[in-house]
Parts: C-alpha cells; structure tokens; sequence
C-alpha cells in the first residue's frame, strides 16, 4: 500500500468521561496534502496529538509506513518522522531564530564546548535556503512578524528530520497574502517528497491546498474525498450535520453622533515594540465598528487600554463626554461600556466559578442585587441570571454549576449574556466567536446586531476577516500599531484589499485616515 | 556626621570589610540568579546556607580536615536544594512555600543537631572546627591602603569573583544557557525541542545548592570561626530580591550584592558611635530593602520615560502610516 500513515479504530476517552476520538481510520497517502476539517470540538486536535505522540490512544493502532508504532513521547514521534507546527508557536521570545531552530540539538564549537552560534546560523540560513523559507536567522523572534515564525516553525520540523507534517490552522494568524504564499511554499515541500496533513476549517483553503480531504464531527471520521470530486456544500454540510446558512441578514445601520472619542493612543510592550502609535478614531451610536489587522498588530492592547487592563502612554479616550483616559476597570464599566474579552478562559469568565456567579460578576454591587449592610441577595441574583441563561440559550444543567463544565460555545454564550445585559451604550468585543461552533457562531452574530439595531455603539475586534467584512458597518485597519485605513463603508472593500492594508504595502493618506474622528 | 563617613571610606579596613561581607552574598544572589533564569524560584537558598554552615564545622571538627568540612557543607547545602526540586518539580507543590517550609526547617533543625551534639543551643565554639585558608597576595600585600584590602581575604572572596565568571558563562556562552533560558522562558517550547525542562531546573538548583554552600561555609569557617544559630541571618531571603536588582546577569549580580555589602560594612563602623546594636543590625536588611526599592522605581520611570520618548519623533505626524515600528 502506498499509505504513509494510517489509524487503525483510534478511540480517546479522557478521564472526565469526553469521547474525543471514537474508532478514526485516517489514512494518508505517501506525498500528499491532505485537509483535515471538522467543527472546534470534533477531535482534530487530538488525533493530531495522537499521532504526535503527545497523547496516548484508548484504544486503536498506528501504522507507519504499514509498520505498526506507538509513540510515548512527543520526542519518539519526531525521531519517526512526524513533525508539528502547532497552533501556539513553540518558541522563544528573546532568542534569536537561529537559536529557537537548533534548540535541543545545539552545535558546539570543537575546543571550548561551547555554544556555537555562528554555526547554528549557518545550519538556520542553509535550511532556509534549501525548502525556501526565508527567514532572519539572527533576528530575535519577538522581533520578526508571526508569518516568519511560522515559517520557522516549519523548518525547525524539517531540522528534526520530519517527512510528515502536520500544520495545525496555520492560516489562523495569517493575511491573506501571506496565507497564498504559505501555500506555494508547502506545495514546494510536497515536490520535495513530504507528506503534509492540513488543518483548518475554511473550505476555501482545503480546495486551493490539498489533494484530499477528511472531514471530522463528534469524534468520528464522517468522510474522505478526493477534493476534485467533491463541493463546499457538501464537506460543509458533513462539517455540521445539517444544512447550514451561510449568509446573514443585515439591515442598513444608521449610525448617530459620536460616543467614543479614542484619541492619540501609544503602548510600548515589554519588548520594547510599539504595539500602539498614536491611534486615533470615533466610535458613533448604531454602527459597528470592525477592527481588522493580523494578530499582533496592536488590536489586542487597543482593547485592553479602552477596557482598562493597560495604560495608554499618551493620549485620552473619551466615552459619553467624560474623561476616561487609564481609568479602572469599574469606573469605565460605570460609564457604559462593556467588554467581550478576547479570552474568555482567562479574562472572560472565572472557570471554576458557577455561571450565575460569572454573570452577575458586574453588577453584584447594584442595590437590587446586595443590601446596604454588604449581603448578596442571592434570590434576586439567581433570577437574574436564570433569565439570561434562558434568553441567550446556555446549555447547562443548572446555573449554579461550574463554566469549566460547559463547552467553548457556551461559555462565549456566557460571557456575551452578561455583557450584553449590562445595560451599557458601547460595547467593545473582542474574538467574539473565536473557538465556537458554527451553531453558536450563528447566534451571536445576531445578538451581536440586534444591539446595533438597538442603537448600541460596536467595536468588533476579529481575527476572523470574513466576521469582521460580514458584520461591521465601518472598518478599521491595524499594521503595526497604527490605523492603516479607514473605511467608512465596509462592502466598499474586498479582503484582497485590505490584507495590503494589513500587511502595510499600502496605506492611506492621513486625510483618508483621519476620516474615521468624525469630525467636520 | 560628614567627617565620619569620610573617614570610613577612607579606611582600608572599612574596604577589606566590605568584599568580606560581599562575598557570601554575591554567591548566593548568583545562585537565586540562576534558577530563577531556568524559572523556577530557590527560597530554600537560606537553609541550604544554614545546613552548610553547621555540616562544614561539624565535619571540618570530626576529620581535623577544613576542605573535608567545605565539602560537605556544600554537599548538604545540594541536598536541601534537591529536596526542594524534589517537593516543586516532581510532586508539584508551589516552590515558594515548599522553600519557606525549607528554611523553617533548617532553623530548628540545626540547631537541634548542635544541641544533640554539644549540648549547645547557641555556638558550636567546644567543635575544634578549621577555617577556610586566607589568602595573601605576595608584593600585592605591600602596596599601601590597597594591599590592605585584597591581600589576607578569605579565599571564598576569591571563589566569588570566580563564581560570576562561571555563571556568566554558564549562561551566555554554554549550550545549557540556551536551554536554562529556553526552559525559563517557555517551556512548551522546550519541551518540544526535546528538553526535559526538570532536568534544566534540577540542574541550576544543583548549581545554586552549591553555591549557598560555599557562602555558607564561609559564614562559620572563614567570616566567624564558629556555627551559631540562625548565622545565615536572612541572606537567602536577600539574595532572592537582590536577583531581582541584578536583573537576570551574573555581572548584575555583583552590584545588587555590592549595596548589601557596603550597608553591612557600614554597621560595623556605626557601632563605634554609639547607636543602639539592635538597630544596626537591622541596617544593612534596612538599606538593602530601600535600595532595591530606590533602584526598581528609578527603573521603572527610566523605562516609562524612555517608552514616552519613542513616540515623541512619531508625534509631529500622529495620523499619518507607516511600518511604524
């Protein structure tokens, strides 16, 4: 047979009792790139991790070039031959490329033992050089773009001898330049003779990248097919189980006068790299906002100053007229403004405690919900928040369990129930369906309207470039810490378009630029 | 006042004291330097000292023999080390706790051992124990004010200054610097690499044991000829903040341990003047805690001051683009 790799009825069962993986056959071919799909939650990821050794199976065997092997160790699964480029980067910040490459393996100089850096750059540039991934193989990796890492990444699986490679959504941090170029560079490595399994969930990638296709729900292998014999529609419905809309229905927005006054905004990171440089714009009523920019580029500390979890170095952010420039946390949440953090496992929700707790972790302080002498009123909270997990439709057993028993969609459910109940006039939304099913996807897409509908003020911060186009009214564009552009109308630009925005090939006037205060 | 701080800097002997007090500090801040590097954080610095300390007199007594004794002190001063790896890194228990459990300890624990063995609850002065060689430095020892300061130091001052060479080295030049920072930095990522980060950390808390028993040793057989209780007086706790100051450098390391010297060297003269004794000794913990606050804050503003100038040629143009950073 000319399979490279095959699972033989892989089941994993975690000892809470999650069926992650139930009887997967996966074949894969000798020197093909192979998509693997699937919802977050269909047991990609592990059987990923399976093969790689980082988990050991229940049950079911793994044949190597129709040898059967089992791999205790990561280590053992590289010796083999199986690299991984997973989805958080494996390596370190202050050290430079060239070190990150030969970690574990490092060359020494012959007399002294010593470290030999020079040699380790050789090896890096030669490497990158041979599968052309260019790379600065003396530059620090805190100070080189995420694209670059990646591309590190990948050869640093290459320096380890793989012939299998497994990318784990690569695309995720990528423009979609970069994505293109991703995918000319890893067609390379299949003439080279590797075997590349692929996965993602956008179907457009599968069709543009691989020869075949396996498609993943609940644990089980649904389907594989040749990619030329087979349409979107149909992988997409295996995806899910059921017919789904892809489209939503948005209503012209009408946005009125100015709520958010976001003014001359700098942060510098602890690496010295200005995340934020002189960021200005306006946020008005009724309209979203969509903030668009590769990961990185300084969206993520925008948020944190705008919510309080940084402190601007120059500059004023004004909401409602007041000053709200390195405020607290409560007193920018008493002026109105509520926060979807970006991770809802650390920052958006206290996983070990109960929904209800997490929901009324705002406002537990309001009269109605604890006594002047300092008492909850556990009754009156408990009836408030059985209304939310009624009316955003969380799925639990009872509101007192704990979040980290709910599935990543309902924890987001939880998180935006509380959020969008908190009786705030601007709301600032970051990764709102990062790592959520497509069902639940669907559903706070059109929260997410109704409150513009209601008047509310968005700003919508997604590494998902197709959420951003589809939702926002205005948007944003971030490179580097700056606004790169400004569009004043979303649908009067195309996602080609603005990853040269993104990237910084191409940037606008400061006149275009300065569109986006609102001022006459 | 003025006349007095001029005429102790002026000493020779107010110098010879302070590389005297320097020293054991310096060793065990490169020892808080090191692990904390590989991530992981030594509390248990203080008792590794004071195992060392009472296992170097008790051995150098027993065998007549002081390297016999400096041998072993170091080897106990590993032991609480690895002790804490074992507690921390295989058994998962907070590192911190487990290093303070550590000191408590060995606080007791000492002293019980030097009743049991002397009857002694205080000084170990009836164990006939040797002190580390002093060293003089031919035609150095001559040359006037200066031949006073470094000829006739312990030689422990000397295996110091020879620690930060090794640890600076150990950490920018060696393959396992690479790997001790890989592991402190993001372990993940070592570990991918094929690193088995407790092995890293076993290793630089290994290395740390030894040198707080080096500067332990020194304590009751080279700056004091006996073991008293609690003779590490706090050190281990001061190198875990000095670690800080240096800033991860073994060269740092040096400047961070040099306040605690200097305050200490100082209290000894102040004694003269008639300040209370109780106030003394409680002066150079004092100033060394001020300093690393004085030296931290000035770090801080110095970091947000120059943060607020790299935007300040940005500022002429705010809204204009560009590769920005």
């Amino acid at each position: 047979m000319d399979y490279i790799l095959k699972t033989g009825n892989i089941s994993k069962i975690y000892p809470n009792g999650t069926i992650a993986n139930r009887n997967v056959s996966l074949e894969v071919k000798q020197g093909e790139i192979l998509g693997l799909v699937g919802e977050n939650g269909a047991g990609k990821s592990t059987l990923m991790k399976i093969l790689y050794g980082e988990e050991a199976p229940s049950s079911g065997e793994i044949y190597l070039n129709g040898q059967q092997v089992s791999f205790s160790s990561s280590l053992e699964a590289i010796r083999a031959g199986i690299g991984i480029v997973h989805q958080h980067f494996m390596l370190v910040p202050s050290l430079s490329l060239a070190e990150n490459l030969v970690l574990g393996h490092e060359p020494v100089k012959e007399r002294t033992r010593f470290f030999d850096f020079n040699t380790a750059v050789k090896i890096t540039e030669e490497l990158s050089k041979k599968y052309n991934l260019p790379v600065y193989a003396k530059a620090r990796v805190v100070d080189v773009s995420v694209s670059m890492r990646q591309k590190l990444e990948i050869l640093k699986a290459l320096y380890r001898g793989a012939k299998i490679l497994i990318l784990d959504e690569p695309t995720a941090v990528l423009t979609p330049q970069e994505t293109d170029e991703l995918f000319v560079e890893l067609k390379a490595l299949q003439q080279h003779g590797h075997t590349i399994i692929f996965i993602s969930h956008k179907l457009n990638e599968i069709f543009k990248l691989c020869d075949r296709v396996s498609v993943m729900r609940d644990g089980r292998l649904i389907a594989t097919h040749v990619v030329a014999d087979v349409n979107s529609q149909t992988i997409s419905n295996e995806m899910v189980g059921r017919e789904v809309q892809l489209h939503l229905k948005k209503e012209q927005a009408h946005p009125g006068e100015v709520v958010l006054k976001v003014r001359d905004l700098s942060f510098v990171d602890d690496f010295g790299i200005k995340m934020l440089n002189h960021v200005s714009f306006s946020l008005r009523k009724g309209e979203v906002l969509g903030v668009v920019g590769v990961d990185g580029n300084g969206q993520s500390e925008l948020v944190q100053i705008l919510t309080g979890s940084a402190a601007t170095l120059t500059g004023s952010v004004e909401a409602f007229g007041k000053n709200i420039t390195n405020s607290s946390q409560r007193a920018i949440r008493r002026t109105g403004i509520a926060h979807i953090a970006e991770d809802r496992m650390t920052t958006g929700a206290a996983l070990s405690a109960s929904i209800e707790d997490n929901l009324i972790a705002d406002r537990y302080l309001d009269s109605s919900y604890s006594t002047k002498t300092g008492f909850l009123k556990r009754e009156a909270l408990a009836a408030a928040s059985k209304e939310i997990v009624r009316s955003f439709d969380i799925r639990c057993g009872s509101p007192r369990q704990p979040v980290s028993s709910l599935s990543g969609g309902n924890i987001q459910k939880v998180v935006i129930g509380r959020e969008f109940t908190a009786k705030a006039d601007i709301l600032v939304i970051a990764q709102p369906t990062r790592g959520v099913d497509i069902g639940a996807i669907e559903f706070i897409h059109q929260r997410i309207l109704e409150m513009r509908s209601k008047g509310k003020a968005i700003l919508l911060v997604s590494s998902d470039l197709q959420e951003v186009m589809t939702i926002s009214d205005s948007l944003i564009v971030m490179n580097a810490g700056r606004i790169s552009a400004y569009f004043e109308h979303a649908e009067e630009t195309t996602d080609k378009e603005l990853g040269l925005y993104m990237l910084g090939l191409k940037t606008q006037t400061s006149e275009e630029i300065r569109r986006a205060l609102h001022e006459a | 006042m003025i006349k007095f701080i001029i005429s102790v800097f002026s000493s020779s002997n107010y110098w010879f004291i302070v590389l005297r007090s320097t020293a054991p500090i310096l060793l065990v801040t490169l020892g808080a330097v090191i692990t904390e590097q590989a991530g992981i954080k030594n509390m248990a610095l203080e008792g590794s000292m004071l195992w060392a300390a009472l296992t170097g007199v008790i051995v150098s007594a027993a065998t007549g023999n002081v390297w016999a004794g400096f041998i072993a002190g170091i080897a106990a001063a590993v032991v609480i080390a690895l002790i804490l790896g074992l507690f921390a890194l295989k058994l998962d228990a907070n590192a911190v706790l487990c290093g303070v459990a550590l000191n408590l300890f060995s606080t007791g624990g000492t002293v019980f051992v030097l009743f049991s063995l002397t009857g002694d609850k205080g000084i170990s002065s009836s164990l006939a124990s040797k002190t580390l060689p002093f060293i003089k430095i031919p035609f150095v020892e001559n040359i006037p004010w200066v031949g006073k300061i470094f000829s006739g130091q312990n030689i422990i001052v000397w295996i110091s200054v020879l620690a930060v060479v090794v640890i600076h080295i150990m950490l920018n030049k060696a393959r396992v610097g690479v790997r001790i920072r890989a592991v402190g930095e993001n372990l993940e990522a070592a570990k991918s690499a094929g690193i088995s980060p407790n092995r890293i950390k076993f290793l630089t808390l290994a290395v740390s044991g030894v040198l707080a028993g080096m500067a332990g040793c020194f304590l009751s057989m080279g700056y004091t000829s006996n073991f008293t209780s609690g003779i590490s007086a706090g050190r281990g706790y001061v190198a875990n903040a000095a670690q800080v100051v240096a800033g991860g450098t073994a060269v740092g390391a040096i400047f961070a341990s040099l306040i605690f010297g200097l305050t200490d060297a100082m209290a000894t003269y102040l004694q003269n003047i008639g300040l209370p004794p109780e106030l003394i000794q409680a002066l150079p913990y004092v100033v060394t805690i001020l300093g690393f606050v004085v030296i931290t804050l000035i770090r801080d503003r110095k970091e947000l001051i120059r943060k607020k100038k790299l935007f300040e040629k940005d500022r002429a143009k705010p809204l204009a683009s560009g590769l920005g950073a």
